[in-house]
């Protein structure tokens, strides 16, 4: 066991599998260098220019080739260096990876990881800041990785990197920095498993990737306060553990859901809805969702932080549905 | 290429498989009009003497991308023709079970990395596969076909520019038939067009006239041997015409009065044939080259016709094996 920080505990997952299967690659800008963020720091010395190929500014291309190197038997983990960039490469994920293995009656795998490191992040602004997780899920075809932690983030990236399924793996920029224990053998985290991050009977709190900081704020407030938060960082959104939130939430009655990401259209109205369908009209006593408002991040750190999703806001959430 | 016998066997191969490639589209055209095949249909009636040409001189590893006009590429690459039909047909016998239909046939048992409903959506798939092949260690090559419009998406640009960068066995194909859907090409690109675009790249390019199957050969067949002996990409500019509308339901009001008349007498079929029939061969073989691709193509419809749609339960498989029937139920 090691501690350490979440980027580090990502670079040392890629390294462990690109040991141990010749087949896994990375593509994308600057990767030759270690990456944006330092998280192929080293590979190029050791697998060399084959293997870790700095690429052209063509999103569209670094997608669309890790796709055809897919089709012929590599595993391409593509680097899409900050989320906010594959928006130039949205046919090529969209129709292309997403389709081609439904499309093609399951000749091909696209056995692709997708890295897009996103979030809000060093007051970068409207086009480095994004959280648009929630697009993914309504796509057929992907899995939805958005893990917080060091040895979540470690052990996700192991899983993503052996599926034969697409995985859009969603680095949270923001939560870079932050410390973890990760095993000297990195084993894979399963998709659709959440982790409950604190125990509780009087609210269930539902967050992921850069909410989870926040609700652990919150969650310590409320316990000081005597309101004990059943709290689960989902780490994927596609597959979600659907069962284990409400189980929580038919216990509890009161459900909120806390997401960087726009609240409009966000991942936690779908949460929201598919647990009130499973446990029927009157079960909730309560349900709310914290989130940014339909608003582009702005850049000014007061403006920036005015419509961050942060402890307080979850804080009197819970407060208003203890109410209920 | 070879001379005297070898070279005769070898125009009767270009022979067989342009008339295979018509009969298809003309028998899949005649099933779509019956309402035999639903969803849009895209002919490259008039235009096979490309994919004859090119796919003559790759090797059973070597793999293409295609377009939405892509039969003639699919069969020439050698992909299972009762397959394509009933992909076409949507039954469960097509080499994608019915879930792609005629714009996303592939057959990966061929090499043939599949048809593509976007266009230039196949550039950056096949300069993918190529750089795949070679850290593999594998000698095949990517062929990658598409039409005069995908010169004009980024795709093509930065899919050139990548295949030159890292030296990738690619042969770009762009099958000219200077109509991007319902609109001239020649009124949509400005400057020198694909060539000067290629050779901007860093891709040694060269123009033929694809109506010239023999023609397109004997080029293909030069700048295949320099994509196989490692100079890099290399491209093929191939000038055709679309006897056809852009669909099967496009009557093509929009050309000029004799223009398909006139186009009709330089189509690639009645060219060779007119040349095989110079050089000796007989009428009778060729009839019976042209008269077999018919029944073949009529047989393939009758059993099509006849097989089995897919079974419902299919319509949940291979989506993905992680959460692909969450929320089903």
């Amino acid at each position: 066991m090691a501690e350490v920080t979440l980027i580090e505990a990502v670079r040392l997952a890629a390294l462990q599998e690109m040991r141990r299967d010749p087949r896994v690659w990375v593509l994308g800008e600057d990767v030759a260098r270690g990456g944006l963020f330092g998280q192929y720091g080293g590979f190029l010395d050791e697998f060399g220019a084959q293997r870790v190929v700095s690429t052209p500014i063509s999103e569209s291309t670094i997608m669309g080739a890790g796709l055809g190197a897919a089709l012929v038997g590599t595993r391409p983990i593509i680097e899409m260096r900050i989320f906010d960039f594959v928006m130039c490469a949205m046919d090529e994920l969209v129709n292309q990876i997403a389709k081609i293995r439904y499309m093609f009656g399951g000749q091909a795998k696209p056995a692709v990881v997708v890295r897009m490191p996103h979030g809000i992040w060093r007051n970068s602004a409207a086009q480095h800041s994004q959280m648009l997780e929630s697009w993914f899920t309504h796509i057929p075809g992907v899995v939805v990785a958005v893990p917080a932690t060091p040895g979540d983030a470690a052990g996700l990236l192991v899983h993503a990197i052996r599926s034969d399924d697409p995985v859009l793996f969603f680095d949270p920029k923001n939560l870079f920095p932050r410390k973890g224990e990760i095993a000297d053998t990195i084993a894979p985290i399963p998709f659709g498993e959440a982790r409950r991050m604190h125990e509780g009977d009087d609210v269930t709190i539902v967050t992921w990737s850069a909410g989870v900081p926040v609700v652990e704020d919150a969650v310590a407030t409320l316990a000081a306060r005597g309101i004990a938060a059943d709290a689960l960082d989902l780490r994927t959104l596609w597959p979600w553990d659907e069962a284990t939130v409400a189980a929580s939430a038919a216990s509890t009655r009161r459900l909120l859901v806390v997401h960087e990401a726009v609240t409009t259209g966000g991942f936690g109205a779908e949460i929201v809805a598919r647990v009130t369908e499973r446990l029927g009209p009157g079960a909730l006593r309560g349900v709310a969702r914290v989130g940014q408002p339909r608003v582009p991040v702005p850049f000014s750190p007061p403006l920036e932080d005015a419509l961050k999703p942060d402890a307080t806001k979850v804080i009197t959430a819970v407060e208003a549905l203890m109410r209920a | 290429m070879g001379s005297g016998g070898d070279n005769r066997a070898r125009l009767l191969a270009l022979y067989a498989t342009m008339c295979r490639i018509r009969a298809f589209e003309e028998t899949a055209l005649a099933a779509h009009r019956a309402g035999e095949i639903p969803g849009p249909l895209h002919v490259s009636i008039g235009q096979e003497g490309v994919a004859a040409g090119v796919c003559i001189n790759l090797r059973a590893d070597d793999r293409i991308t295609s377009n939405h006009r892509g039969h003639g590429h699919a069969l020439a690459k050698g992909a299972g023709l009762q397959g394509m039909m009933e992909e076409l047909f949507g039954r469960a016998g097509g080499h994608c079970g019915g879930k792609g239909g005629s714009m996303h046939i592939a057959d990966f048992s061929v090499g043939m990395l599949g048809a593509n409903g976007v266009v230039a959506g196949g550039i950056p798939i096949a300069v993918g596969a190529a750089q795949g092949l070679r850290l593999l260690g594998s000698s095949a090559i990517v062929c990658c076909f598409f039409g005069d419009g995908a010169i004009n998406r980024g795709p093509f640009l930065e899919g050139l520019n990548w295949a030159a960068l890292y030296e990738l066995p690619v042969l770009f194909v762009c099958e000219d038939n200077g109509v991007a859907a319902f609109t001239r090409a020649e009124s949509v690109t400005a400057g020198a067009g694909v060539l000067g675009r290629a050779e901007a790249l860093g891709v040694p390019a060269a123009s033929v006239d694809g109506n010239d199957a023999v023609l397109v050969d004997e080029t293909a067949a030069r700048l295949i041997a320099e994509v196989r002996g490692g100079s890099g990409p290399r491209l093929l500019h191939a000038s055709t015409y679309r006897l056809t509308g852009h669909t099967s339901t496009d009557p093509a009001h929009w050309r000029e009065a004799g223009e398909v008349e006139t186009a009709r007498m330089q189509e690639p079929i009645l060219r060779l044939r007119a040349r095989l029939l110079a050089e000796g061969a007989s009428m009778k073989a060729l009839d019976t080259i042209e008269g077999d691709a018919r029944a073949e193509m009529s047989a393939a419809r009758a059993a099509a016709l006849a097989a089995p749609w897919p079974d419902l339960a299919t319509a949940w498989d291979d989506v993905q094996d992680d959460g692909a029937l969450q929320g089903v139920a």
